[in-house]
């Protein structure tokens, strides 16, 4: 008989003025009597819509029902036959907009928490002794990967389970790209991250770190003198945007991305770290997506009154829901319809307050969100001395700039097709690069998708 | 690994170390920079390279120690490793075209002054080279400057090496004396590129200003190195770090670069106190 409790399992996780000082995890997992009777909510429809949501179609109904048994280990299967990284998509994924968002529970009542038993099966098949992994058998093809971000991972990850020689080529000193500098602790602990890492080493993965593809070497040197016969691309987001306001340059201004990987790659946050943080006594962060919530909660973390900035309401917030609700449980404040255009300077060059347009709402624009518009006359201004800029990125120029017939879209994204494939032979191209920023677990798909074609392109040459 | 094959003391405060790096080795140009890191939860830290030699593939670092990272990156030693060493980082610099050039160099910025005297000299360009010293004690690289520049003019603060004065008046005597550059490359101290760029400014000489502000990845992707230059900010990694010297706002630059003094003075005295202890 299925659970047809209209509510989900709640989530346990640390209380809100407990969690908005340590940097561990916040949500807590499933029990596993909490995960099987969340599984037998599921109603196993036929046409499973819940796997139409998914970015990488995993085959959600099986899994569950494995759960609903207590056969975790053959849902971890299930899990497994379509995405890389389930431990982490479990925790990161906005499933409300995607498999959840189509499941039939939720026409009345809350639908099956889908991510939060892909998590729990993941963190459960973590928990187990590890499997000895036999390293497949050579084919003899070479194929490099540059960033080991999401997309990076899981093209790696798939072309080493056939066989290919991978090399991860890392700009940064630690691998794992967005996973390790730019998602905090508390949301992805990065034991998590470096395990589905070691994971991929023990497949046959090589990774290089401390090496910027564009600087320190070129994919064509990598193809024509290292013999490399395929290269995927996917190294990420890029470059920070800022707004062009006065005041951006001053003291205690940074990017998220700056702000986040001072945090999350370089542990600021640790007692007697090496690397400096000021997230000041009042920050206002700039910005309503994940980024912002992420960067939000990090200030509040280390000791801050925070502040959210957002143009519009927060019915057009880009967090995931569960971002917005665990901010403002932790005691962020919102200021919605607010755009800054200034930050004013103390004597000695060091943020002072934020001042900030009221906005109103119009018509939607070109991306069916309600335009904001500027409400004649009407500012306020915010103290703080710690601004935070989370609006964004534009692409890295450095590997188009070095690669020959790579052809780019206007706005610097990498072009590529269905499968990934570049401008260029034998290069393919996936997530943020191409798409801008974008999720997790698109940027997975992306290479997933650009492994098997690859694979293709390896065995018919 | 990153293994230190030759370190010297070129001056009490000022190391120079040869590291093992050929994939830098390899591509690394006058201008560039590298970020290093001494150990596994070191911060990152930019520097710019001295010198490399591809067939060895080495590449050669001085800095100066001003900070936690940079007192404990000078007590490795021969044989010791760096944990992390990444490069070449940045544009090089731009040599083409140029017949006679000007390079000036303070303190420190000599030893990344000295690779662009190199490099203009092996071109076939006539190089004039004026370095500034506080004193006597702290000049470094002076044999390798003259062999590079067909001038070599030496100051110091107190008129303990060279003439007494600021590379800013040897300059100015130059450019007087009828000396026609076509550029002026400074790299140093904010505070005396910041003059060198108001005088060159005067007499209309193109100057190129290299810049070394906070900065993690090195790769465009934090933007902790933003700069206004003409009035437009730019990143030092990937825009720099040289940039037009007339349209650099150095007043801002020096702020941002005192960002995290207090921070910096604790962990040098701290890494000072611990390797104490260990003695």
């Amino acid at each position: 008989m299925p659970n047809m409790s209209l509510k989900r399992n709640e989530m346990p996780v640390q209380a809100p003025d407990v969690r908005n000082k340590n940097f561990l995890e916040v949500a807590l997992g499933y029990t596993e009597e909490q995960a099987i009777d969340e599984a037998k909510r599921c109603l196993n429809c036929k046409n499973k819509p819940c796997v139409t949501g998914c970015p990488v179609q995993i085959d959600i109904p099986s899994f569950i029902a494995c759960v609903a048994e207590g056969d975790f280990a053959g849902a971890y299967n299930v899990i497994t036959k379509s995405s890389s990284l389930p431990a982490v998509c479990g925790r990161v994924c906005p499933q409300e907009n995607q498999c959840e968002s189509k499941c039939i529970r939720g026409k009345k009542g809350e639908a099956v928490a889908i991510g939060r038993l892909e998590r729990f099966v993941a963190d459960w098949h973590n928990a187990q002794p590890d499997a000895k992994v036999e390293k497949p058998a050579s084919n003899g093809h070479k194929a490099a990967i540059i960033g080991s971000g999401p997309s990076g991972l899981a093209c790696a990850g798939d072309l080493a389970k056939k066989g290919y020689d991978v090399t991860i080529f890392e700009a940064l000193h630690l691998a794992g790209g967005v996973l390790s500098y730019g998602i905090p602790e508390f949301r992805l602990p990065k034991t998590i991250v470096q395990k589905e890492i070691e994971g991929l080493k023990a497949l046959g993965v090589k990774v290089e770190t401390n090496t910027v593809v564009g600087k320190t070497i070129s994919i064509d040197e990598l193809m024509q003198e290292e013999g490399f016969e395929t290269v995927f691309i996917g190294s990420g987001a890029g470059l920070p945007r800022f707004m062009n306001i006065p005041g951006e340059n001053l003291n205690g201004v940074y990017s998220a991305n700056e702000f986040l990987t001072r945090i999350n790659l370089m542990k600021a946050y640790k007692e007697g770290s090496a690397t400096p943080i000021k997230a000041g006594s009042k920050a206002v962060i700039v910005g309503g997506g994940n980024v912002a919530m992420d960067a939000a909660r990090c200030a509040k973390r280390l000791g801050a009154e925070v502040y959210i900035v957002y143009r519009r309401t927060e019915n057009e917030l880009p967090a995931r829901a569960e971002e917005v609700e665990h901010a403002k449980e932790e005691g962020i404040i919102f200021k919605f319809l607010t755009n800054p255009t200034e930050i004013t300077s103390t004597e000695n060059g060091w943020v002072k307050s934020v001042i900030c347009q009221e906005m109103e709402l119009s018509e939607p624009d070109a991306s069916g969100r309600a335009k904001p518009v500027p409400k004649e006359g009407a500012f306020i201004e915010i103290e703080a001395d710690t601004v935070i800029m989370s609006i964004g990125t534009s692409p890295n120029p450095l590997i188009k700039s070095t690669t020959a017939g790579l052809d780019t879209q206007k706005w610097g994204g990498i072009i590529a097709d269905e499968d990934g494939l570049t401008s260029k032979e034998g290069v393919y191209a996936g997530g943020d690069a191409v798409t801008g920023a974008a999720t997790v677990i698109l940027a997975m798909g992306a290479g997933k998708k650009a492994a098997a074609a690859m694979d293709e392109y390896m065995q018919n040459k | 690994m990153f293994e230190i094959l030759e370190k010297k003391s070129l001056n009490p405060t000022v190391t120079l170390m040869k590291i093992n790096a050929p994939r830098v080795a390899k591509k690394a140009e006058p201008g560039q920079f590298i970020i290093l890191r001494t150990d596994s939860e070191g911060e990152r830290i930019p520097l710019t390279i001295a010198d490399f030699d591809r067939n060895a593939g080495t590449v050669t670092i001085i800095f100066q120690i001003v900070g936690g990272t940079t007192e404990k990156l000078n007590h490795l030693n021969e044989g010791d490793c760096l944990h992390d060493f990444v490069g070449p980082l940045g544009k090089a610099t731009e040599t083409e075209g140029l017949k006679k050039v000007a390079v000036v160099g303070g303190g420190v910025g000599c030893a990344i002054a000295y690779p662009v005297a190199k490099k203009l000299h092996e071109l076939g360009v006539e190089v004039h080279s004026i370095v500034g010293f506080r004193n006597k004690d702290l000049v470094i690289l002076e044999d390798e400057f003259r062999a590079a520049s067909s001038k070599f003019v030496l100051m110091s603060d107190d008129g303990s090496a060279g003439e007494k004065g600021l590379v800013t008046d040897a300059l100015k005597k130059l450019i007087e004396s009828g000396e026609k550059y076509d550029r002026v490359i400074t790299i140093g101290p904010l505070i005396m590129m910041k003059f060198v760029c108001r005088l060159t400014k005067e007499y209309e000489i193109p100057t190129v200003a290299s810049m070394n502000p906070i900065m993690i990845d090195g790769t465009g992707m934090c933007g902790g190195c933003r700069l206004t230059v003409g009035g437009e900010t730019k990143f030092a990694c990937v825009d720099g770090p040289e940039f037009d010297g007339h349209l650099i706002d150095f007043d801002q630059a020096m702020a941002r670069g005192a960002m995290y003094k207090d921070f910096e003075r604790k962990a040098h005295d701290d890494a000072c106190n611990l390797f104490k202890e260990v003695k």
